[in-house]
C-alpha cells in the first residue's frame, strides 16, 4: 500500500484533485494547523489476524477548515476520528492537536482535551435519556467545573444557536431525531471548543433533517466563535458516507479505504 | 467534577433504577438496623447495671483505710519499713540519723514508686486533706455500733449505722416509708422494717405506725478519763514517755430519736463498705456527736498512748467522688498520701471487660448483616456499569476523567450508604423501642418495675451512619474502579 502525498500547503491549494498514492513522508508542522497526524496507525488483534483500522495516515487540517472523511464501512473513518478525539490510543504514529501531541498527554490532560478543545457529535446522538435537554447540555460544563451560576446562560446560548432555546425542560425522548442531534451539537459546542468532530451526524436522520443539521454545522464552522483566545473559527472534521452532503458543505474531502487515505479532494 | 455536581448526578442515577436501588438501600438499612438494635441493647444493659451500681454508691466511692504499719510517732515513715525503725522508736522515741540511713538503704532495694509512699494515721487532718483532693465530693467516716432501741417497755438490740445526707439519693432507700433525715444534725432515726415491726408489735401497732414516734437509743459511749482518776495516776507511774497511757471510760449512754423512715429488710448501702445489715440508721453528724465505742477503740487506746492522744482516729473513711471515672485518680492520690484505698471499681473491671466483649460480639453479629448488604451494593453497581456502559463512554467522550467516573460511582455507593445508614438507625431505634416495650410489658406482668434496657447514644447513631458509609464506599471500590477503567471506544460501541 502507498500513502497519498498530503502536504497541507499543496493539498489545500489543489482543489478537487485526486492525489496520487505516494510513499509516506514526514510532514513538518504547518502554520495554522489545527490537527496533524504523522504515520498514524491503529491495529486491532482479532485472534491470529490483525485488523488495520488506521494504517499510516499522515494529514494536516488547517484551523477553521471543514473536512469530511468519506469511505465505505470499515474504511477506518470512525477509528481515525476516535484517535483525533483522544478516545483511543494509536498503535504507532502521532496526533498533534493545536500543536500538542496527544500521545504525550496524561489521562487527565486527555480528558481536558476532550472537554475543552474538542466537541464530539455522534451518529446516535448519545444524549442521556433521564436528563432534560438543559441537563444534557450542561454536562460538559459540570465536568469543566464551570461555576453553577454561569451555566444556565451558557446552556441557553448554546441551545439558542441550534434553535432549541425553548426546549430546555424536555427530555430527549420527547424530541425528534433532528432535534436530538441539535441538542447533541449544542452539548458539543457549549464549552466553546475550537474543533468539532462529527461522526456520521446525519446517519440516523432523513435527508431533509440531515441537510438542516449540516447547515447548522456549516454555520458553526463559518462564523467565528468568540473564544478565550480571541476570535477563531471552529475547525470541523466530519465522518460521513453521503458524498453529496460532503461535497456541498466540506472544504476538503478525504476518502479512506482500508485504513489509508485513498484520495484528497479540495472543494 | 465538584462534589455538589457529583452528588446531584449520583442521586439522579439512583432515581433511574429506583426499585433496585431502593431494595439495595433497604438491605443496608436492615444491616445497620440490626447493628444499632444489638449495640443499643448491649449499651442499654451496661448502662442499666452501671446506673444501679452507681446509685448504690458502689462505683463512685473509695474506701480509705490506714496502712497496716505506720510510724507510731506520727512522723513520716516508709511503708513496710518496720524492723529497724521500730527498734529506734522504742529506744529513742524519735527517728535518728542512723535509722534514716537504714531506710535509705532499704529503699534502694525496693520498688522506687512504692518507696515514696508513706504511711500515716487516718485522723481528722487526713479527712480534711482527702476532702481537698480534686473531684472529691465528700469524705465521711462510718459509725457502726450495737445499740438498744427502746420503745416503751420493749427493746430491740440491733446494729446501728450512720448515714451521710448524700445517702438520700441511694437506691437502697427505694421504697422507704416516710422520709429521709430532715437535717444533718436532726435527732431522727430510720428503722429497718424488721426492727420497726418488732418494736411496734410490743405496743400492738403496725410497723408503719412507728413513723413519727419517739424512741430511745441506748449505746456504749466513750467518756475521757478525768485528770485525777486512778488510771491517770497509773499512767504517771509508767514514767516512760513512750508508754504514756491514754484511755476512756465506757458508760451507758442514751439519746432520744424520732422515727422518720422505715426501709425494707434489704441492705441499705451507704458506701463501699456498707454491706452488713443494720436495724437502724442515724444521721452521720449525730453519730459523730454520740462518741460511741467503736470496734477499733482498743487499738486506738494503744496507739493514742504513743501519739499523745491528739484526736480521733478513724477505722476507715469513705471518699465519694464526682464520677466513677475519677476513682482511679483519687485512689492514686490516696495511695500517695500514705493510705490504703479500695474501690469496687477494681472488682468490677472484669464485669466491664465482659460487657466490652458482649458489645463486640453484638457488633460483629450486627455487622454481618451489613456485610451481606454490602454485597448488594456491589451487585447493584456492577449491574449499573453494565447497563450504563454507553453512558460511561459518553461521559468520557465529553471530558470525564477516570477519576470523575470513579467518583461518580463512589458517590452513588456513598448516597446509598448514607440513606441506608440513616434509615437503618431509624429502623434500629424502632426495633429497640419494640424490644423495650415488650420487655417492660413482661416485667409488669411479673410485678417487676419497668427498666430502661435499651439506649441509643449519639455516638452510636453517628458511628452507625459513618460505618454504613464506610462499608458502602468499600463496596463501591471495585465497581467504581471497573467503571473508571472502561475503554470509552468500547463503551460507546455498546448497545
Amino acid at each position: 500500500m502507498t500513502e497519498p502525498k498530503t502536504e497541507p500547503s499543496t493539498a489545500s491549494k489543489s482543489a478537487s484533485t485526486t492525489e496520487s498514492k505516494t510513499s509516506s513522508t514526514r510532514i513538518p508542522a504547518a502554520n495554522g494547523a489545527a490537527i496533524r497526524t504523522e504515520q498514524l496507525t491503529r491495529h486491532y488483534h482479532l485472534g491470529a489476524s490483525v485488523i488495520r483500522a488506521v494504517d499510516g495516515i499522515t494529514l494536516d487540517v488547517r484551523a477553521g477548515e471543514f473536512l469530511a472523511f468519506l469511505g465505505a464501512s470499515g474504511s477506518g473513518k470512525s477509528s481515525l476520528l476516535n484517535l483525533l478525539a483522544g478516545l483511543d490510543h494509536p498503535t504507532s504514529g502521532a496526533v498533534f492537536v493545536l500543536g500538542r501531541e496527544l500521545g504525550r498527554m496524561t489521562s487527565l490532560e486527555l480528558s481536558r482535551h476532550r472537554n475543552q478543545t474538542i466537541g464530539i457529535v455522534f451518529q446516535s446522538f448519545n444524549l442521556l435519556p433521564r436528563m432534560t435537554v438543559m441537563e444534557n447540555v450542561e454536562l460538559p460544563l459540570r465536568l469543566a467545573e464551570v461555576p453553577r451560576a454561569s451555566r444556565p446562560a451558557r446552556v441557553k446560548e448554546a441551545l439558542e444557536r441550534v434553535g432549541l432555546g425553548e426546549r430546555l425542560a424536555h427530555r430527549p425522548g420527547e424530541l425528534s431525531g433532528g432535534e436530538q442531534q441539535r441538542v447533541a451539537i449544542a452539548r458539543a459546542m457549549v464549552n466553546r471548543p475550537r474543533i468539532l468532530l462529527a461522526d456520521e451526524p446525519t446517519g440516523n436522520l432523513d435527508s431533509n433533517t440531515g441537510e438542516d443539521i449540516l447547515r447548522l454545522i456549516s454555520g458553526i464552522n463559518r462564523p467565528p466563535l468568540i473564544t478565550s483566545d480571541g476570535v477563531e473559527p471552529t475547525t470541523v472534521l466530519m465522518v460521513t458516507h453521503e458524498r453529496a452532503l460532503a461535497e456541498h458543505y466540506a472544504g476538503r474531502i478525504v476518502t479512506l479505504a482500508d485504513g489509508r487515505i485513498e484520495r484528497i479532494e479540495q472543494r | 467534577m465538584k462534589i455538589g455536581d457529583l452528588t446531584e448526578l449520583a442521586t439522579q442515577n439512583l432515581r433511574e433504577a429506583l426499585l433496585r436501588n431502593s431494595l439495595t438501600t433497604l438491605g443496608i438499612a436492615v444491616g445497620v438496623a440490626s447493628l444499632v438494635a444489638m449495640l443499643s441493647l448491649g449499651v442499654g444493659l451496661q448502662d442499666l447495671i452501671n446506673r444501679r451500681l452507681e446509685r448504690n454508691g458502689l462505683f463512685d466511692t473509695v474506701l480509705v483505710r490506714p496502712r497496716t504499719s505506720f510510724n507510731a510517732t506520727g512522723q513520716i515513715r516508709r511503708n513496710r519499713d518496720f524492723g529497724p525503725d521500730r527498734t529506734n522508736a522504742r529506744t529513742n522515741g524519735r527517728t535518728d540519723g542512723r535509722g534514716q540511713d537504714d531506710r535509705n538503704q532499704d529503699n534502694a532495694r525496693r520498688d522506687p514508686a512504692d518507696s515514696d509512699i508513706v504511711s500515716r494515721p487516718l485522723d481528722r487532718d487526713a479527712r480534711r486533706q482527702l476532702a481537698q483532693l480534686p473531684h472529691v465530693l465528700e469524705v465521711y467516716p462510718e459509725f457502726r455500733f450495737t445499740g438498744d432501741l427502746r420503745f416503751g417497755p420493749a427493746g430491740h438490740l440491733t446494729q446501728v449505722t450512720s448515714l451521710p445526707m448524700s445517702a438520700s439519693a441511694s437506691d437502697g432507700l427505694e421504697g422507704m416509708q416516710g422520709r429521709f433525715f430532715s437535717a444533718p444534725e436532726a435527732h431522727e432515726i430510720i428503722l429497718q422494717a424488721d426492727a420497726a415491726a418488732d418494736l411496734a408489735d410490743s405496743q400492738r401497732l403496725l410497723a408503719a405506725d412507728m413513723l413519727g414516734k419517739d424512741l430511745v437509743l441506748r449505746y456504749a459511749g466513750r467518756e475521757p478519763l478525768p485528770a485525777t482518776s486512778p488510771n491517770s495516776r497509773a499512767r504517771d507511774r509508767a514514767a516512760n514517755a513512750d508508754d504514756a497511757a491514754f484511755g476512756f471510760s465506757i458508760i451507758s449512754s442514751r439519746i432520744s430519736l424520732r422515727v422518720v423512715g422505715i426501709v425494707d429488710a434489704e441492705t441499705v448501702a451507704s458506701g463501699a463498705n456498707a454491706f452488713g445489715r443494720s436495724g437502724a440508721y442515724v444521721p452521720l453528724a449525730v453519730a459523730e456527736e454520740l462518741g460511741v465505742v467503736q470496734g477499733n477503740d482498743m487499738g486506738e487506746v494503744v496507739r493514742e498512748s504513743a501519739l499523745g492522744g491528739n484526736g480521733q482516729h478513724y477505722t476507715n473513711l469513705t471518699v465519694r467522688v464526682e464520677r466513677p471515672a475519677d476513682v482511679p485518680a483519687v485512689e492514686d492520690s490516696v495511695r500517695q498520701m500514705g493510705y490504703a484505698p479500695f474501690s469496687l471499681l477494681d472488682l468490677t473491671r472484669n464485669l466491664r471487660r465482659l460487657f466490652a466483649i458482649l458489645d463486640l460480639l453484638l457488633g460483629i453479629f450486627g455487622s454481618l448483616a451489613l456485610a451481606v448488604a454490602s454485597l448488594g451494593i456491589i451487585n447493584t453497581l456492577v449491574m449499573a456499569i453494565l447497563e450504563r456502559r454507553r453512558e460511561i463512554g459518553v461521559l468520557k467522550a465529553l471530558g470525564a476523567s477516570d477519576k470523575d467516573v470513579r467518583q461518580l460511582f463512589f458517590a452513588e455507593a456513598g448516597v446509598m450508604g448514607l440513606l441506608g445508614g440513616a434509615g437503618g438507625v431509624a429502623l434500629g431505634w424502632a426495633i429497640g423501642r419494640l424490644i423495650q416495650l415488650g420487655t417492660n410489658y413482661y416485667l409488669r406482668q411479673q410485678q417487676i418495675p419497668p427498666e430502661n434496657i435499651w439506649t441509643v447514644p449519639v455516638w452510636l447513631v453517628a458511628s452507625a451512619i459513618v460505618f454504613s458509609l464506610a462499608v458502602s464506599l468499600a463496596a463501591g471500590l471495585y465497581p467504581a474502579s471497573r467503571a473508571a477503567r472502561l475503554d470509552p471506544v468500547e463503551a460507546l460501541r455498546y448497545e
